[in-house]
């Protein structure tokens, strides 16, 4: 058997090989330029008109905080809304929201209905924060540590899978290390 | 209890397959007569099971039987009659079966009208389709059983991807699925030819019809579906070298090579071991299409289920048959005999040079395709391979593949002189140069690339039809003695004339539409006019229409040229509550030369509508280019000497 005739089924093994180990990968995973950097300042009027303005640096500190972004239009946040209401009694973390692209009327009808999860809730009905997060879509949510990096960048509705698979490790260490 | 039958048919083909896989190898091996014979008599069995396997899922369907799993996740009662036909092969599990329904309809045929294949040949090429037909079937029953029964049925189901409740759906997969998997039987035989250690001319006549009826089915099925993401995405656009596109158009590539070096060896009896390989790459390449499609390794706008266990199972087929056959190439290969010798310059060197460029085409597809797998694999790094990559390495391999593929038929076979076969060309020559030299003079020099390709799509499209000419002698001898030629002129000349005469068209689709398109995007309110081209397109209303089970909004638009109106069109957003998804129904006005492509887009809050308007001049040829070539191949199936060669007169019509 020489080498040339041979070469076929070699360049075949490489490719199949290949092929195995791309079937765990997910081509729509789409990391984040964010991860592992500092979190962008980023400043909006509060959906509340009678409350602080949100910053997006405010909370760092103490606790891990987690921005959720939402809109009152986005179906998936719909669905995601009763989990967001459960960790809102969390206290490893802050809970904060931000309102993309919507109507403060809107919003504020939406929260009132199913529940306001947020300790403080940022309005970008221009998208200018949005951007510079690289948001694709909501709902997303986003975990940054104590030192102001961000950690994690969940793309989609929250479940208690991905919780528990991504996050809960996150709080323990978090909570572990001071 | 239908399903119940369906899915023990299922069970049941699996076995005859498994015999049909193993019991003839052995006969054929020990020249035990009855051992081949039972082949034929498994092939036909396991036909008859897996259609009436399909055949129960489809009354299922038919009768929105929502106790099955499939049915309640893909139809719904008030769909129509032909999508809940169609909804039978729009989701994984049913469109597997398909491509198992016709791999046995391939053995079937081969075992019925394969009377007069040498009888170990025979049992050899039944037994490696047995191989694959018990591989897919048991990832049908394993993995991916169609007639799943739910506890609780719904009283309604969930309905179909609304994407796909097109007739253009109705077709599109089955015609793919033909070609795909035809190139099974390629692949039969070139394992059973390795096996024998022996290709001869035989081999050559007996493999080339169905490389040709899956290559025809395959060129239908990739036209239809660029002309039904055409008209449903409503982009305007025709090709996106998308994965599940370019996993499609590989082995039509392949394909193609394989239809024009099995030609070699049938004739001239060289290129016998390449012909081998291709006819495992291509299937191979099918193969890879399916796990592409099936498992989810690519990102595409095809969104199908993905389940990786399902991926595994399919690459492990993939690694199985083709790691399997390639090794026993690397074996074998050295007892088949080799070729006659053939010079520089003939036409078996013109077909060794189209080999080789779509080859080399099919890789580069492969590469762009996989690329961003590969990045993956080895970096942090997402990236998405687009059409700079195609356009600034598939066109160049285009090019002297237009050149050769006129020149070919007029070389000799053995050994020719260049200068001669381009005399033979100087009328094609003269249209090409004045083709360019017109886009140039129009274009005041400025569009080089065009002129070109408008030189190349005259060259070939001329080149094509005097092929034909020059058969027939028509011109250098008196009429009626070219029409007593013309006759007796076999079909297949027909069919290459025809086949690079739709090459030809497509060229000159795509060099026109992506040169001179055109494109109008704005908001438009009811009774505003606005231009595309030289035509005015007025919005005449917009209305609300109920559809069987969606609802659409409708817009009619005037067309006018000189302000006389002579088209109406209407384009419309169809929104299906149930799966609470939109598409689009664009309108395209067609005079086979240019069309004109309406999309209706969302309303904004001033009472306008956004509206996508094209113009794209010759875009219809694309499509009419695609048939033709397909056509091409149907007539040259027809030819007598393929009869002699494998079968009964009837097989066109089982094809």
């Amino acid at each position: 058997m020489t080498l040339s005739r041979a070469l076929p089924f070699l360049v075949f093994l490489a490719i199949a090989a290949a092929l195995a180990l791309g079937l765990d990968r997910d081509p729509k995973a789409i990391p984040s330029m964010l991860i592992n950097q500092p979190m962008p300042q980023i400043s909006l009027p509060a959906l509340q008109e009678d409350q602080p303005r949100f910053e997006s640096t405010a909370f760092i500190g103490e606790k891990l905080v987690l921005i959720n972004v939402f809109g009152s239009w986005c179906p998936s946040c719909r669905y995601e809304h009763p989990f967001l209401m459960r960790l809102a009694s969390d206290k490893r973390f802050t809970l904060l929201g931000l309102d993309w692209k919507d109507t403060r009327d809107n919003a504020k009808k939406y929260l009132e209905n199913y529940g306001n999860p947020f300790a403080q809730i940022g309005f970008d009905d221009t998208s200018h924060a949005i951007i510079n997060l690289g948001v694709t879509g909501a709902p997303e949510t986003f975990v940054i540590d104590t030192k102001g990096i961000v950690r994690l960048r969940i793309t989609g509705p929250l479940t208690e899978e991905i919780w528990n698979a991504d996050v809960e490790p996150l709080l323990k260490s978090a909570v572990a290390a001071p | 209890m239908i399903a119940e039958l369906g899915h023990f048919a299922l069970l049941l083909a699996l076995m005859t397959s498994l015999i049909q896989a193993s019991l003839p190898l052995y006969g054929a091996e020990r020249q035990d007569r009855g051992l081949m014979q039972l082949a034929s008599v498994a092939g036909v069995a396991s036909f008859l099971l897996v259609g009436f396997s399909f055949v129960s899922l489809a009354y299922s369907f038919v009768v929105s039987d929502f106790s099955v799993k499939l049915v309640a996740e893909n139809s719904q009662l008030a769909k129509p009659l032909i999508y809940k036909i169609t909804g039978v092969w729009a989701n994984h599990e049913g469109s597997m079966l398909l491509w198992v329904l016709i791999l046995v309809i391939f053995a079937a045929a081969i075992s019925i009208f394969g009377k007069n294949l040498p009888a170990p040949l025979k049992a050899r090429v039944l037994a490696v389709q047995g191989m694959i037909a018990t591989a897919f079937l048991a990832f049908l029953v394993f993995t991916s059983n169609p007639f799943e029964r739910l506890a609780n049925p719904p009283l309604d189901g969930s309905g179909m991807n609304p994407l796909l409740q097109d007739p253009g759906l109705a077709i599109h997969p089955p015609c793919l699925y033909m070609g795909y998997v035809g190139f099974s039987v390629a692949f039969a035989f070139a394992v059973a030819a390795l096996i024998e250690g022996k290709v001869d001319a035989a081999w050559a006549r007996w493999v080339r019809p169905w490389v040709l009826i899956a290559w025809c089915f395959l060129t239908l099925g990739i036209t239809l579906g660029s002309f039904w993401a055409y008209y449903i995405l409503g982009w305007g656009g025709w090709w996106f070298w998308d994965p599940v596109e370019n996993v499609s158009l590989m082995p039509w590539l392949a394909g193609t090579a394989l239809l024009h070096s099995a030609l070699v060896v049938e004739r001239r009896h060289a290129l016998v071991s390449w012909t081998i390989l291709l006819s495992i790459l291509t299937f191979s390449l099918s193969l890879i299409g399916t796990f592409v499609v099936r498992s989810g390794v690519l990102t595409s706008v095809h969104s199908f289920a993905v389940d990786p266990a399902r991926g595994t199972f399919i690459l492990m087929i993939l690694s199985i048959a083709t790691g399997g056959a390639l090794l026993l190439y690397a074996l074998r290969i050295p007892t088949v005999k080799k070729g006659a010798p053939f010079a520089s310059i003939s036409r078996e060197s013109s077909l060794l040079l189209n080999n080789a460029l779509l080859i080399v085409a099919t890789a580069t597809v492969f590469i762009g395709t996989f690329y961003p797998l590969l990045i993956d694999l080895i970096g942090k790094d997402k990236i998405s391979i687009g059409p700079p990559y195609y356009n600034r390495t598939f066109i160049p391999l285009f090019i002297p593949l237009l050149i050769t593929m006129v020149l070919g038929p007029f070389l000799k076979w053995k050994r020719d002189d260049l200068g001669e076969a381009l005399r033979k060309l100087n009328i094609p020559l003269v249209f090409a140069a004045l083709g360019g030299g017109a886009v140039l003079l129009i274009t005041m020099g400025k569009y080089l690339f065009t002129a070109f390709g408008v030189a190349l799509a005259a060259w070939v499209i001329v080149g094509s039809i005097w092929a034909l000419v020059k058969r027939v002698k028509l011109g250098s001898i008196p009429f009626a003695q070219s029409l007593a030629l013309l006759k007796t002129t076999p079909r297949a000349y027909f069919g290459l004339c025809l086949g690079h005469l739709g090459m030809g068209l497509v060229v000159a689709a795509i060099t026109t539409v992506t040169t001179w398109e055109k494109e109008n995007i704005l908001a438009m309110k009811v009774g505003e006019t606005t231009t595309i081209s030289s035509y005015g397109v007025k919005l005449a209303k917009i209305e609300q229409v109920p559809g069987p089970n969606y609802q659409a909004e409708r817009g009619t638009f005037e067309i006018s040229e000189d302000s006389t109106v002579f088209a109406i069109m209407s384009a419309e957003r169809r929104y299906y509550p149930l799966q609470q998804s939109q598409t689009n129904q664009t309108a395209i006005h067609t005079n086979l030369i240019s069309n004109i492509y309406i999309a209706l887009g969302d309303a904004d809050s001033t009472g306008g509508w956004t509206v996508r308007i094209y113009y794209h001049p010759l875009a219809p040829w694309l499509w009419i280019g695609g048939l033709t070539m397909a056509l091409g191949g149907f007539i040259s199936l027809t030819d007598r000497r393929f009869r002699i060669g494998i079968a009964t007169p009837n097989k066109e019509a089982l094809a």
